[in-house]
Order: C-alpha cells, then sequence, then structure tokens
C-alpha cells in the first residue's frame, strides 16, 4: 500500500497488460439514434447528437473523411457540473473548465437495484436501501463515486429507455433524503446512473424538485448519466475516470466515462 | 398495402427495356405570356385586359391589339365558350406532344369576345356545343388550355388530358414526411382516401407517443416509417429504402413555436425552426429528389409532385410568429430552387400557404383558423388539378392579395 508512486504505475501497468485489471466503457456511442432528454415544450431544448459529412474522399476533400457534429452538453453519456443547478452556480470551481481534475479518477461503489427497478419503472432509492446496501459491502468511503446499477441501459428500444406516457417518463432515481445522506453523511464526489438523468423520471414532483440536481450540485458534487455496462463492475474495488471536455463556463459534456476493474482470477501470463 | 378497391394496378413497367426519359413541352415564353402560367399555378384562367379602352386579347401580347396602349392588366375569366370547330392532332412534331399524341383540339368563342385554341376533353360536346376552359399547367410548369364540357360528367377526371396535366395521389405511392402533428395524420388519411395506393408516414421520437398516432399506426394501407428530418442519416436511409418509389411527396415536418424575435432569449428556438423547416427541406430535396426526378417519366407509374407545407407567414413576416417566418421564408426560397432543378424532369413543386392552422401553437391567434383535415383535403384536390401555388383559406387568399397588390403596403400594415 505504501509503495512509491513509480512502482505504484508500474504494477498497474502490468496489471493492464496481463489483464489482471480490465479497462471497462462504461459509454454510449454516441449517434442521433440514442434519445436525448426532452423538457416540456415551452422551455429551451437540450439538442440531440447530429453529425454531417465535411468530405468523404468526394469533391468536398479528395483524400480525407471527416464530419461536423453537434449536440448539447448534456447529450449521451454526460457529466453534471455544479453550475448545471441553480443551487450551485454561485460555488467555486463548479464549471468543466475549472472542476479539480483529481475528482475525475476515484474509487467507484455500485449499488444493485436491478430487481426493484424490475418491479417498479418509478423507484427510489432510499436511505435504508443504501445502509443495507453497506451493510452488505462495507460504508461507502469518502470521495468516492456511488452508481446506481439498474440495468436500464439494457433497454435498446428508445422507447422503453424513454418510458413515457401522458404524465411524462418513468424511470428510477435517488429520493430528496438518500441524496443528502450520500452528500452529508457520505461525502460522495458523485452520484451517476444508467438513465437520461441522475433524478428519477418523474422527480419534478419531489420536494424539492430534481433532488440528485438540487442537492449533490448545491454541494459542489457531480453527476453522471447515461451510462452502460455497471453490470461488469464489482460493487466496490473499481476506480472510475470521467474526464468531461474542458469547455469555458461548460455546465456539462459528453464524455468517454472508464472503470479499471480488479479481475484477481487473473494469474501472471 | 394495396387499395384493391380503387380498381386493378396498371401493368407493370418491362424491366429489360430501356426507361422512359423525361420530355418536355416547350418551356419557353415572353414574359407578359408568363402571366397565364401565373394564373395557373393558383388555378386561375386569367385574360388580359386593356386598362384603357377594356378591350380583352388572347395570346398575351406586349400591348393593346385595339388601341396600343401598354397598359394591360390580368383578369380572371370564367371560360365560358362556344366551341367553334374541333380537329385531333395525331403527329406532332414537339417530341412531349408526339409522345402524348393523339391530341384533340378544337376553337373555343369566349363569351367575352375572343377565340383561344384548347386541347379537348373526351366529354366535350360537337362543334358550337358550349364548354369552359381553364388554364393548367403541363409537364413544363407552363399554362395550357383545356375545354371542359359544360357541366361535371362522370369520371371527368379520368380524362388522359387531366391525368396528365394533374398530379392526383390515386394508384401512387405517397410519402408524409412527419405524421405526429394533426396535419400529418390527416394529410395520410386523405391521400388513402384519394386512392394512394401507398401510404408511408414518417415519424421521430417516437417514444413521444403523439396523441392519435398509434389509432394511424393501425390503419390499413398507412405504413409508419422512422424519418427525424433534422438528422441526415435518417433522410439518407430511408431514401434508400423506398427513395425510388416515391411518386409523391409531402413535407408536413414543421418546427412551430410563437416568439418574435426579442421575445425569445438567444437562437435556440430559431435554430430548431430553420434546422427543421429549412435544412429539413434541403436535406428531403437532396436524398429524394434525384432519384423522383429519374422517375418522372417511368410508366405505368412515375414520380409527379414535391409538396412543401409552408405558410403565408413565408411571404411577410408575421411578427408574433417572427422566427417561424423566417423559417417558412427560407424554406419558400429554397423550394424555388428545388422547382428550378426540377422543372426539366417534370417533377412538380407544389407550395402550401396556409393561414393559421387549427393547432396547439396557434392557440392564441383568434379564429377563423384553418383545420388540419380541411387543409389535408385542399391539398389533395391542389394535387389533381396540378396547380403550383395553394392558398388555401381565407386568411391566406386575403393576405395573398394583398401582397400581390403592394408587398410594401402587407409590410406596413403588419409592422404597425
Amino acid at each position: 500500500m505504501n509503495a512509491p508512486a513509480d512502482s505504484t504505475l508500474a504494477g498497474l501497468v502490468a496489471d493492464l497488460a496481463c489483464g489482471r485489471v480490465e479497462v471497462v466503457d462504461l459509454t454510449h456511442t454516441l449517434s442521433p439514434d440514442f434519445p436525448q432528454i426532452v423538457l416540456p415544450p415551452e422551455f429551451g431544448q437540450c439538442a440531440p447528437f447530429r453529425i454531417e459529412e465535411i468530405s468523404r474522399y468526394d469533391e468536398r476533400g479528395a483524400s480525407w473523411y471527416w464530419n461536423n457534429f453537434s449536440c448539447g452538453e448534456h447529450t449521451g453519456t454526460h457529466f453534471d457540473a455544479p453550475i448545471h443547478w441553480v443551487s450551485g452556480r454561485n460555488l467555486p470551481n463548479n464549471t468543466t473548465d475549472t472542476v479539480p481534475v483529481e475528482n475525475f479518477v476515484g474509487p467507484v461503489c455500485v449499488i444493485d437495484c436491478v430487481a426493484e427497478t424490475e418491479a417498479d419503472d418509478d423507484f427510489l432509492l432510499t436511505v435504508d436501501f443504501v445502509k443495507r446496501w453497506e451493510a452488505e459491502h462495507g460504508t461507502i468511503p469518502p470521495r468516492a463515486w456511488v452508481l446506481m446499477r439498474t440495468d436500464w441501459s439494457k433497454r435498446g428500444d428508445p422507447a422503453a429507455f424513454q418510458n413515457y406516457d401522458e404524465v411524462g417518463q418513468h424511470s428510477p432515481g435517488p429520493d430528496p433524503d438518500c441524496v443528502r445522506f450520500l452528500v452529508d453523511e457520505r461525502d460522495i464526489t458523485g452520484f451517476g446512473t444508467e438513465t437520461i438523468g441522475t433524478d428519477a423520471g418523474q422527480a419534478a414532483h419531489l420536494k424539492p424538485p430534481y433532488p440528485a440536481h438540487f442537492y449533490l450540485h448545491a454541494a459542489n458534487r457531480y453527476g453522471l448519466q447515461c451510462l452502460r455496462n455497471l453490470d461488469q463492475l464489482p460493487a466496490t474495488g473499481a476506480v472510475l475516470i470521467c474526464p468531461p471536455l474542458k469547455i469555458r463556463k461548460g455546465s456539462g459534456s459528453p464524455l468517454r466515462v472508464l472503470a479499471l476493474v480488479p479481475r484477481p482470477e487473473v494469474t501472471d501470463a | 398495402m394495396s387499395m384493391s378497391d380503387h380498381g386493378p394496378s396498371p401493368k407493370r413497367r418491362n424491366p429489360v427495356l430501356p426507361p422512359r426519359r423525361p420530355t418536355l413541352p416547350p418551356v419557353a415564353r415572353t414574359r407578359h405570356a408568363l402571366g397565364l402560367s401565373a394564373a395557373a399555378a393558383i388555378g386561375e384562367f386569367a385574360l388580359q385586359e386593356c386598362r384603357e379602352c377594356g378591350a380583352v386579347q388572347y395570346p398575351p401580347r406586349e400591348a393593346c391589339r385595339s388601341c396600343l396602349s401598354d397598359m394591360l392588366t390580368w383578369r380572371p375569366d370564367n371560360g365560358a365558350g362556344t366551341l367553334l370547330a374541333s380537329t385531333v392532332v395525331r403527329r406532332p412534331y414537339e417530341l412531349y406532344f408526339r409522345e402524348h399524341a393523339p391530341w384533340p383540339t378544337g376553337l373555343v368563342r369566349l363569351d367575352c369576345g375572343v377565340s383561344v385554341v384548347a386541347f379537348l376533353h373526351r366529354a366535350c360536346p360537337e362543334a358550337e356545343g358550349r364548354v369552359r376552359v381553364r388554364a393548367y399547367l403541363d409537364r413544363a410548369g407552363r399554362a395550357v388550355l383545356v375545354a371542359l364540357p359544360e357541366q361535371e360528367v362522370p369520371d371527368m377526371s379520368e380524362d388522359p388530358l387531366l391525368k396528365a396535366f394533374g398530379n392526383a395521389p390515386k394508384g401512387r405511392n405517397v410519402l408524409v414526411t412527419d405524421g405526429r402533428s394533426d396535419l400529418g395524420q390527416a394529410m395520410a388519411l386523405a391521400a388513402l382516401k384519394a386512392g394512394a395506393e401507398t401510404v408511408w408516414v414518417g415519424v421521430s421520437d417516437p417514444w413521444k407517443a403523439p396523441p392519435g398516432f398509434k389509432a394511424l399506426e393501425e390503419t390499413p394501407g398507412i405504413t409508419v416509417l422512422s424519418l427525424d428530418v433534422t438528422e441526415g442519416q435518417s433522410v439518407e436511409t430511408l431514401a434508400g429504402q423506398i427513395g425510388g418509389k416515391v411518386d409523391i411527396l409531402i413535407n408536413t415536418a414543421e418546427f412551430h413555436r410563437t416568439h418574435s424575435a426579442l421575445s425569445r432569449r438567444g437562437v435556440e428556438t430559431a435554430r430548431a425552426e430553420m434546422d427543421v423547416n429549412y435544412f429539413g427541406l434541403l436535406r428531403l430535396g437532396q436524398a429524394f429528389g434525384p432519384a423522383m426526378c429519374s422517375r418522372a417519366a417511368e410508366k405505368p407509374k412515375n414520380a409527379v409532385a414535391w409538396v412543401n407545407v409552408l405558410s403565408v407567414f413565408a411571404l411577410a413576416n408575421y411578427p408574433q410568429q417572427g422566427t417561424f417566418s423566417a423559417s417558412k421564408a427560407a424554406a419558400l426560397s429554397l423550394a424555388q430552387c428545388l422547382r428550378a432543378e426540377f422543372r426539366s424532369s417534370g417533377l412538380r413543386v407544389l407550395n402550401v400557404f396556409p393561414g393559421p392552422v387549427d393547432e396547439d401553437w396557434n392557440q392564441l391567434e383568434l379564429p377563423p383558423k384553418l383545420a388540419p383535415a380541411k387543409l389535408a383535403s385542399a391539398i389533395v384536390r391542389a394535387l389533381e388539378d396540378g396547380i403550383e401555388d395553394l392558398y388555401p383559406d381565407p386568411i391566406a387568399r386575403d393576405w395573398h392579395e394583398r401582397w400581390r397588390a403592394d408587398p410594401k403596403v402587407l409590410e406596413m400594415e403588419l409592422t404597425a
């Protein structure tokens, strides 16, 4: 544990090379087919991902292929910076370009809510649920990322992923007390989900509305959403890597999210 | 998908024979003669009238035949007249007319005193019988005169002349680009009712489950396909699937918000309007236009028309919906460009200029508002009549009149 940094990294490199540490991609492919968050139509809207060809070995550029793409800061698998919410608007270092970079690498706890979500699309993660998880896996360490695993990302059909009816979207998320507990009692770095937002589909009707956004960002903590492959992570022991694009005064950004996962069963080649 | 109650499908093309290449009737007209075509483009028959001596004349000239005044104007005529003589032209010289011969042709003495040469509907009476003359657009988009029987007869529109000059959905494959809106749904049903063989309806963001859409999906004869006009790959994918089969494309895709330039901070809503209303049309044009042009002369079934649902606000900005108006003006300009590029194939561009449609974003507009189903049936009729510009409701016609009279005065009224 107290080995010098150079041998720690050398060990990591060796473990990566032989597969004892696996790199898992937690990111959806950025494509026009992936649904974007939709607000009621009177509000401004987040742009979906769009891509237009500049040239493809043709009269627009004989030997090269490239595209222009456009999207919102909150399109696809993305990061929420504290300034995204009004509760975090006046905090220091609250934008994508100023968040201290050490927050983009850290331990990750994965709370399995698959069975509960299968039973109830509107499942809300509670403090009791987290404490039961801790009884099994240990207390969430300070400055950890906490991810809510629901297998929601396996809903490949956009209609099932969005899951709208006439009162809006139905998808799981944390309840207000749970977010406060994670921030105040467990000092988490950030909270992540597989759904379109860090909050539940019906979170506009919670008190306060959108509690994950409200409390996380009020405390200068971060959000991740539209994650996938959480079923490949252990409950504890993995490391999350999630640096957003360095957008000046950005409120968030699409990003590539990776996890370093220990595979102790792999022995030296 | 076949609508068998509209009769048997025509015999299919023999695929080993060369394709029919489009030929066109002569397109060139003098500037003065184009007045006749401009009237025909909105479904009117108009004659030149001298403002000094009141004489009516045909064909159009630069000066009055009676008094040599150049104070000429166009006035609508009801076309009523008497057939003086008739013949059948069997061996014309022009390629288009040669291909479509024979042409029953006659001389008609109009009640207003001028004589015109017109093609004859098959149900026209013998010489000395009463007829009414209408102006149609030919495949080159230029006016031709057709004498019709005075009274409606059964299967009036089955005449080969009217079928050649019209763009009826009957027996054809129709693509309605967006079926989420009330108009899109009404349009699909109206095309089906008009006898379209296939009606494809595009839908984007299907998870939004728009009201009425499920019923549309379950309607026999209607096939729902994924299409998002803001997404190039989506448009190209659909064109790859059905682009070689679309005979009539009706672009109902529209992004409609009700903001002036200053009432909505930023440009994102205006950009979304442009992305659907203008760039959406451009994407559709690039993906579907060339294949439709190449099939404009195919037999037995050919591509005939491209319909843009614009807005009368495209003519002059309606400040209460200022950015929407701007996007529709951009779309109108592009539609004129498409019209020019489709011209040589004979594929018709029909621009539709409705006044306020009775839909949610026009909630705060006072009546009268145009019901989507009425707009849809007006579009079908405009296709059947082969016109080029449709002003489907009283408000639209009023705006159009005022715009024609003096666009600057209309602008001053709207910006008061």
